[in-house]
């Protein structure tokens, strides 16, 4: 499989640029943030996406999704991030979905994801940074599990049909057995949801769970080997993101390579100064490095392969890149740049974000130290 | 078509297995790991000898270029699992040379037949070794203000010159060379020419660096006989070749010193000299963070390389992409000499000693200062992804 978009590839992305540029640019986020609209996206918005089929993109066809792979969402990413869209896309039609592929919630949810109906949160983080250590309790209560805990950064989970929750069953914080991950209603007794508007204005919940009490069937796959569907949500998440994050950088450096290229100062445009020439050069490059990475994590992730490391690879790197995208804009930009008129800065506090979202570089390059043995 | 490709990479990992010698599959450490061919070939291992003939035998020297030209005729699909098998066990490359990696694909592309038969077998056996006549004096990353004189004397020209940094030309057989045939236009008036480095004329003379080494030459040319014959392309059409093969040199570049058959040397020796702490980390908790993102960097690139050249096989590559490949790459090579140097710690200065293999580290991290200078500067390769691929204005 050659490391390059094939051409059904190629079509989908350029449906998916122009429905995004078209239907959610940059004032599409800049409306909801001014109305400080209480949801933080638009249903209907989700609803046209899945008219285009695209909440069903890795959903199978036997399920009415299209079947298709992580490429493909990577490509809807992409542009959501080059268009900062706030959209449950990434939890829901790539995260939730891949966690419940062939799990019994399979079949109660994928088709109100198909719909544009469903909006599903993920409830993983518990503190201030990501990492792999899960205290929220879940112990067994008559049939079922009682929930206590609390969990945070869930984006969405206000507005959500449901909540996918990872908790402790068995074991310590830090082992990777003894997780079981669940689906949660956010209306279920003893949850309190409290969102939070973040930097780049999108919401995202503080979660308590105060003795919250789920049937047996709200476990995902098998109780205490939450690792696996766990494993594929993350994995899933990380290349997303990834995919996301390089929309960002690269909808930043689109705008800033077009700002060298008609502003003037000292009577000349600034894009033939040696010095900003060299500096987009190598930010370009960077770029470049981050969607190869991307892609390759994307491939193995379709192709069955191990992907651990390449999902990390992608994320760091992606991270790296992007953060250097946004410095660059606004510093290339100047004082218009630090102005809320104009769009840069949204791009910086969307690649914030998006940098935390499951691991930021550090994260993931620790992990790729550890698996290497040092 | 899949199925051929498996059967394909079985065979090819069976013949691998029971011909490349186990000698041959130890990460290359110094210099003299490298071989180059040549007619006054320098064999450390005999091995070496045994290996780059088999390889040679199926054209695995070259394994993309036609087999009436010493090729292996494999697709772009076969020889990529070609590379993959070899770097799967280990396999060391059975022959480094500039004629494999420069000059055959500028002569595929611009050679007559006559030059093609003459030229690329004995470059796939690794009979000739060659070197590249492109720098002069004076000129530095203006290339194409070159100074060496051809003149044209009827069926041959008369070469008068002076070129630099000529890599290992006092070692080398021929010489691709750009030389001037006309004083009217600048890049217009150059012409690629290759001729025998015995000639009458010919002179090198090695130019010591800050390793102790002296893999450059300053390389002179007095009244040297040159056939026009022996000229690629049209007179005055030079520079074509050139860009061409640059774009290959930079492409090569950017690969050296990544591809880490056989294990992690950086991070063995960090592990060796620093240690690990209780919980299995590097004791150094600042050079481990450094090497991880090092890592993460080197690893991108890595794909970043495979996507590079699986778009060059499918005509799909910006022609301007080896410029940020080259830069890329190169900057990466540095920066991880910078850190087994950091891992090495004193250990890594020895200059003489046996146990460092005569300084191996040193000489090797001095040597990649240049990776961001030869073959056009990384400020030059800017300078081409700025005004080629983002059309920034001049």
């Amino acid at each position: 499989m050659p490391l390059y978009l094939n051409d059904e590839q190629t079509m989908l992305r350029d449906t998916a640029r122009d429905f995004v540029a078209e239907h959610a640019p940059v004032r599409h986020l800049r409306a909801l943030r001014d109305a400080k609209d209480a949801t933080g996206f638009s249903r209907d918005l989700w609803k046209q996406f899945a008219e285009m089929g695209l909440t069903g993109i890795l959903i199978p066809e036997a399920s009415g999704g299209l079947g298709l792979g992580h490429v493909e969402a990577g490509v809807v990413l992409e542009e959501i991030g080059r268009n900062l869209t706030p959209s449950p896309f990434l939890s829901t039609a790539v995260a939730a979905v891949e966690a419940l592929k062939g799990t019994a919630h399979a079949d109660r949810w994928f088709p109100g994801i198909a719909a544009g109906d469903a909006v599903i949160a993920i409830a993983h983080d518990e503190k201030a940074k990501f990492g792999r250590a899960v205290a929220l309790k879940a112990e067994r209560a008559g049939n079922g599990f009682r929930l206590s805990g609390t969990k945070r950064f869930a984006h969405h989970a206000h507005a959500a049909d449901l909540i996918l929750v990872s908790a402790r069953t068995a074991g310590s914080d830090t082992d990777a057995a003894g997780i079981t991950l669940f689906v949660i209603d956010p209306k279920a007794a003893g949850l309190d949801l409290r969102p939070e508007r973040l930097a780049d204005s999108s919401l995202a919940a503080h979660a308590s769970f105060d003795g919250v009490e789920v049937t047996a069937d709200a476990v995902v796959g098998e109780i205490d080997g939450g690792a696996d569907p766990l494993g594929r949500l993350l994995r899933a998440a990380g290349a997303g993101a990834s995919a996301e994050l390089l929309g960002v950088g690269a909808g930043a450096s689109d705008m800033t390579l077009g700002y060298l290229k008609e502003r003037k100062q000292f009577g000349t445009l600034i894009g033939s100064f040696q010095a900003l020439q060299h500096r987009a050069a190598h930010l370009y490059s960077e770029l470049e490095v981050a969607r190869a990475a991307t892609l390759k994590a994307q491939q193995l992730l379709d192709s069955g392969e191990p992907a651990d490391e390449a999902v990390a690879i992608a994320k760091a790197m992606t991270g790296l890149a992007t953060t250097l995208a946004v410095q660059e804009g606004i510093q290339m930009h100047g004082g218009i740049g630090m102005t809320d008129e104009y769009d840069i800065g949204f791009y910086m506090k969307r690649a914030r974000v998006l940098a935390e979202m499951f691991g930021d570089s550090n994260y993931h390059a620790n992990a790729l130290a550890e698996a290497a043995g040092y | 078509m899949t199925q051929d490709l498996d059967t394909f990479r079985s065979e090819t990992r069976a013949w691998l297995e029971a011909n490349c010698p186990p000698a041959m599959r130890e990460p290359i450490r110094s210099e003299k790991d490298i071989v180059w061919g040549g007619r006054n070939p320098d064999w450390a291992h005999p091995d070496q000898k045994l290996w780059m003939d088999r390889m040679a035998e199926r054209g695995w020297t070259v394994p993309d270029w036609p087999t009436q030209y010493g090729g292996g005729g494999l697709s772009p699909a076969e020889t990529k699992i070609l590379r993959e098998e070899m770097k799967r066990m280990g396999a060391r490359t059975p022959l480094n040379s500039f004629g494999i990696s420069m000059l055959g694909p500028a002569l595929l592309k611009y050679g007559t037949e006559e030059q093609k038969l003459e030229h690329l077998p004995r470059i796939a056996r690794g009979e000739i070794r060659w070197c590249q006549g492109y720098s002069e004096p004076n000129a530095g990353s203006d290339l194409a203000g070159l100074q060496t004189w051809a003149e044209d004397a009827g069926d041959h020209y008369v070469v008068n010159g002076q070129k630099v940094w000529t890599s290992y030309a006092d070692k080398a057989d021929w010489i691709f060379c750009l030389v001037r045939t006309s004083k009217e236009a600048k890049q217009g008036g150059i012409s690629f020419v290759l001729f025998d480095m015995a000639s009458p004329g010919v002179s090198t003379k090695p130019i010591l660096l800050i390793s102790g080494y002296s893999p450059f030459c300053e390389t002179f040319f007095d009244n040297v006989r040159v056939p026009k014959s022996q000229r690629v392309h049209d007179e005055n059409k030079g520079w074509d070749v050139a860009k061409y093969l640059l774009g290959h040199e930079r492409e090569m570049i950017s690969g050296m010193g990544l591809d880490r058959a056989g294990g992690n040397p950086l991070i063995e020796g960090a592990i060796a000299t620093v240690g690990l702490d209780d919980q299995g980390r590097l004791a150094d908790p600042i050079l481990r963070a450094q090497i991880a993102l090092f890592e993460v960097r080197m690893r991108a690139f890595s794909a970043m390389s495979e996507r590079f050249l699986d778009e060059l096989k499918a005509g799909r590559a910006h022609p301007a992409q080896p410029s940020m490949m080259k830069y890329v790459g190169t900057e990466l090579n540095k920066q991880r000499h910078e850190l087994i140097m950091a891992a090495g710690g004193s250990d890594a200065l020895e200059w003489e000693s046996d146990a460092s293999a005569k300084g191996a580290r040193p000489r090797a991290w001095l040597r990649t200062k240049a990776n961001s200078i030869e073959g056009g500067t990384s400020e030059i390769q800017l300078n081409i992804v700025a005004k080629r691929i983002l059309e920034l204005p001049g």
